[in-house]
């Protein structure tokens, strides 16, 4: 018991040793999205391309899809933008652009100029679906699911790695369970 | 040439007024005011960790801030206004997280440090009592010699 005893000091400094280490690496800055797991809120905005059309969470229902949240004014979304665009042309994904904190103007003629991955575009000038979404700084992807559910968000650039290691597992899992 | 460096003067300090009024609500009372920088103090900015949404200049902070205004004049309690931004944001963004099977261990490992802290100190002082009654710290043989001597010191005063 002694000897256990005097050993207790190394047993506790290796414990503590393997909690701090495994936080080592972790990005504190990527949040996990408090929406997992619940529909994407109500929204009713206007369509990026057709400003007479509204779109609302229909948009969402059939089919799962990334929910790509973009701005002409952040510089990362033009850094993933030909990810994205080889996403919906080689792997054919179905990818809903949200237009953050944005002009029309600006937006259309950054799509007109870089392409077009989105299915469709909504258009949030003042940010109100992107805070219902919990967003808190472009680009954000969601997936989606065909019900409309929320199932996962990636804070940061999509780019091949992030498409292979991230999102495609949880693509396949929703749609092996749906 | 002084006209100009006047005007870009000018427009460099408008730019910093108007950047501090853009954030002034009106409250009808302190009370409400007080409530509302309790509120903005206590919650936590998503974007820049760290800093409450009171301190932060991110445009996210600003977003959160106008929502708590705009909810408390709308009535809801400062339970409802939480709840709401947790809602969207996660629990990150409370400094006073909620007890509950998650945050369990954040808030007993005070308490469970201290009763093993009184545990160890319980243990040691009755284990060194009892060690004092088993043995004692003079033998039959020392304390008869002991004894002695201090008799001897008596008689030589």
């Amino acid at each position: 018991m002694k000897r256990f005893l005097l050993f207790l000091p190394l047993l506790i400094a290796v414990v503590v040793g393997i909690v701090l280490f495994a936080g080592i690496g972790k990005d504190p800055t990527k949040l996990e999205s408090a929406l997992v797991g619940k529909p994407v809120p109500e929204f009713s905005l206007r369509d990026l391309h057709n400003p007479d059309a509204m779109l609302d969470r229909s948009v969402f229902q059939g089919q799962v899809s990334l929910l790509n949240v973009w701005g002409t004014w952040c510089p990362a979304c033009k850094d993933e933008h030909d990810d994205l665009m080889w996403l919906a042309e080689e792997k054919g994904v179905n990818i809903i652009g949200l237009n953050y904190k944005d002009n029309r103007e600006d937006a259309l003629v950054w799509l007109d100029r870089l392409g077009n991955p989105y299915r469709k575009t909504i258009y949030d000038p003042r940010g109100t679906l992107g805070f219902d979404l919990g967003v808190y700084g472009a680009p954000e992807t969601f997936v989606i699911d065909a019900e409309g559910m929320v199932r996962f968000r990636h804070v940061g650039v999509v780019n091949e790695t992030v498409w292979e290691q991230t999102l495609l597992p949880v693509i396949n899992d929703v749609q092996g369970n749906g | 040439m002084v006209r100009v460096v006047c005007l870009m003067l000018a427009l460099i300090f408008s730019g910093v007024a108007a950047a501090e009024v853009a954030d002034v609500y009106d409250f009808s009372d302190r009370a409400q005011e007080q409530r509302y920088q309790n509120l903005i103090a206590e919650l936590r900015c998503p974007k820049c960790q760290n800093q409450n949404i009171a301190d932060s200049n991110a445009p996210i902070s600003k977003d959160m801030r106008e929502a708590v205004y705009r909810m408390m004049k709308d009535g809801a309690s400062n339970e409802e206004i939480v709840e709401s931004l947790v809602g969207r944001f996660g629990e990150f963004v409370r400094y006073k997280p909620e007890f509950d099977s998650r945050t369990f261990l954040l808030w007993a490992t005070p308490a469970i440090a201290v009763f093993g802290g009184v545990l160890v100190v319980a243990g040691v002082v009755i284990r060194s009592r009892r060690a004092g009654q088993d043995s004692p710290a003079l033998s039959a043989e020392e304390k008869a010699r002991v004894d002695k001597m201090l008799a001897d010191e008596d008689k030589l005063s």
